[in-house]
């Protein structure tokens, strides 16, 4: 088998083949959320629907990624474009891929309306608790106590607020049909399939759908392989948790939608 | 599926400027309106909300003029002819979605309803977005701004932005303003057709028939460049389309300016009362010529600088403090034209305003 045919067997067949290797650090999380959306998007036999909207972040080096039509947007605005896309022809797919500092800081006025409207898109955020593109800044999701370049002593919550419990927020105001989910790179048979539901929601039109993955950022982080996924694995779920917190259709989120009539 | 035409024939009308737009953007065949609430826009989307459904059209009333914007960016990407309309703070927020559309040449269409600034300002009147409106955001304003003066240019322009959009692929503004919005005027409504108006169809960017790097390559849309000589090519390439096509762009009014010893220079409503002065003026025996760019981008610098070139003074006349006299001093660079102000920040200009300065000019 000669090594262009291995590449291809080990990548998901919606990606671009003349762009990769891709251009994340090594040990980054992108990279591996992108190929569980990659499977994601094989697996439902979508690449001739599906539009990919990446934000401004460490997630524009993704706008030649797949062999997807793709937009790079501005920092933040990934989800109203995709939402303007969906809503002009209903029959496309619409991903919007950002980052925490996107879709929880300068986006988040997008984020709650797009959620409370229950826009027919899929949103993926990716959680590495910090601004991965401008060099390792707070974001909302930093861990209190988390060294950062803008707050070198470790995160205060006295001073700027705890970890933004987003996948909360969002299944809180959004409507039943809304699917919700926290993934993590760290299981990714379990990420991929948090993926394809959130992409079936859309496509059987339930409403909204949201995955936050927490990721890693190895170079912001400067942390070794070891420590990375020990961050990974055993800190970051202690501030979020991971898993399916609203499916259409399960008892929870029925009794949510009874109670607003 | 073909639509029901909004309007049959012509058909002679009486409205206010914010109607008049819902009704041509409807004729323009324009699909899908992205609005967030700000006077003196208001009326545009409640007319479009009431007219859309009717003809098949959509509306989406969104959280903010960003998500406005973006949203409308959407559209367009899906090939749909999508539009917004804003004003004071709502333009200044809709300026980050028109870099956007600048850089990736898309046929972005907005309705500015000018109000006065700085600031919130007020709800009525000013030309005090006209900087904004042909220069702002971050970039090189790649951009064509209508500025209109009557409810029947009102009609007009708003079809040819569409028009404009779709075939330069530069976003496109209709530069109004409040008293324009909300002023009652008579005109004529037309079907485009009937005029032999072209419409220029929209084309999809994203969702094209076949599977993306299988049946065709795949559209990607980028405005990130690693490197400073790939932007550095881009934008050289746009702005060379820019450069080419801007003659056949611009547009301007001009009378009686052979002989003048005096031009009035101004556009939009301000151009009605100076036209009104200027012919006041010469029944008095006064020199006076008048000149009114309605395209503020790309101006009309070809025929300004010959009137510039002829006449010794220029009288600019602007709701604004110097924000179309600085476009002119750009445009006519080298002329020795001297350009006297009649700036009024946010208020109106009536002619009697004007015959008065000119003739203290003239003495
Ligand atoms: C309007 C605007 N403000 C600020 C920036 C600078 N900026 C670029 S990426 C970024 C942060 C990215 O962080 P995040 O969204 O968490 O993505 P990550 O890189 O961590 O994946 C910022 C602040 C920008 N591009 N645009
Ligand atoms: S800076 Fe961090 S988030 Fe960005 S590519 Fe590198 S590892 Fe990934
Ligand atoms: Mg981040």
């Amino acid at each position: 088998m000669s090594l262009a045919q291995t590449i291809e067997l080990a990548m998901p067949r919606c990606w671009r083949v003349d762009t990769k290797p891709h251009k994340f650090c090594p040990g980054c999380g992108h990279g591996l959320v992108l190929k569980a959306l990659g499977y994601a998007i094989d697996e439902l036999g979508i690449q001739d629907r599906a539009v990919f909207g990446c934000d401004i972040g460490c997630s524009l080096l993704s706008w030649d990624f797949f062999n997807l039509d793709t937009i790079q947007t501005h920092h933040g605005r990934t989800t109203p474009v995709i939402t303007g896309i969906k809503r002009a022809n209903p029959k496309l797919i619409g991903i919007a891929y950002m980052g925490d500092g996107g879709g929880y800081a300068i986006g988040s006025q997008h984020l709650v309306n797009a959620a409370a409207r229950d826009e027919k898109i899929t949103v993926i955020l990716v959680n590495n608790t910090q601004y991965g593109m401008t060099g390792g800044q707070m974001a909302p999701t930093t861990l209190p106590g988390q060294k950062t370049e803008t707050t070198p002593y470790g995160r205060d919550p006295e001073k700027t607020g705890f970890p933004f419990q987003g996948p909360e927020m969002v299944a809180a105001i959004s409507r039943a049909g809304a699917y919700v989910a926290r993934g993590t790179v760290a299981n990714f048979r379990q990420l991929q399939r948090f993926l394809k539901r959130a992409l079936e929601n859309q496509m059987a039109g339930n409403g909204f759908s949201f995955v936050e993955v927490i990721s890693a950022c190895p170079t912001n982080w400067r942390t070794n392989a070891e420590e990375t996924w020990n961050m990974i694995e055993h800190v970051l779920p202690q501030y979020f948790k991971v898993g399916e917190i609203k499916v259409p259709g399960a008892p929870a989120a029925q009794e949510g939608e009874k109670k607003d009539g | 599926m073909p639509k029901d035409k909004p309007i049959e024939g012509e058909k002679r009308v009486f409205m206010t400027g914010n109607e008049v737009v819902a009704w041509a953007a409807l004729a323009a065949d324009a699909d899908i309106m992205f609005g967030y609430p700000i006077t003196p826009q208001n009326e545009i989307m409640h007319y479009w909300t009431r007219l859309a459904p009717k003809f098949g059209r959509d509306f989406l009333q969104t959280e903010d003029e960003l998500s406005a914007g973006f949203t409308t960016l959407g559209g367009v990407l899906a090939g749909r002819k999508a539009f917004t309309a804003t004003a004071g703070p709502g333009n200044t927020l809709m300026q980050e979605p028109m870099s956007m559309a600048e850089a990736m040449r898309l046929p972005m269409v907005a309705i500015i309803t000018q109000r006065g600034g700085p600031s919130t300002g007020t709800v009525i009147y000013s030309q005090q977005e006209v900087t904004m409106t042909t220069l702002g955001g971050n970039g090189e304003g790649m951009r064509i701004v209508y500025s209109t003066a009557t409810h029947q240019e009102l009609f007009d322009y708003t079809i040819k932005a569409f028009n404009a959009a779709w075939k330069y692929r530069f976003p496109t503004f209709v530069l109004g303003d409040g008293y324009q919005s909300k002023m009652r005027e008579s005109l004529t409504i037309y079907d485009p057709a009937e005029r032999g108006i072209a419409i220029v169809p929209p084309e999809p960017y994203f969702g094209k028939p076949g599977v993306p790097g299988v049946d065709r390559p795949p559209s990607q849309l980028r405005n990130t460049y690693n490197m400073e000589e790939e932007l550095y090519e881009v934008v050289e390439h746009y702005l060379e389309d820019y450069a080419k096509v801007a003659p056949e762009v611009a547009e301007y009014h001009a009378h009686y300016v052979d002989d003048a010893d005096l031009v009035v220079v101004a556009h939009g409503v301000v151009a009605r009362a100076a036209l009104m002065a200027v012919k006041e003026l010469r029944e008095d025996g006064y020199k006076v010529g008048y000149f009114r760019p309605v395209t503020l981008r790309p101006l009309p610098e070809k025929e300004l600088r010959e009137v510039a070139g002829r006449t010794k003074k220029f009288l600019v006349a602007e709701s604004a403090n110097g924000q179309l006299a600085r476009l002119l001093k750009e445009g006519a660079y080298g002329c020795t034209t001297e350009m006297l102000p009649l700036f009024r920040p946010g208020m109106g200009i009536t002619p009697e305003e004007v015959i008065a300065e000119a003739k203290k000019i003239l003495g």
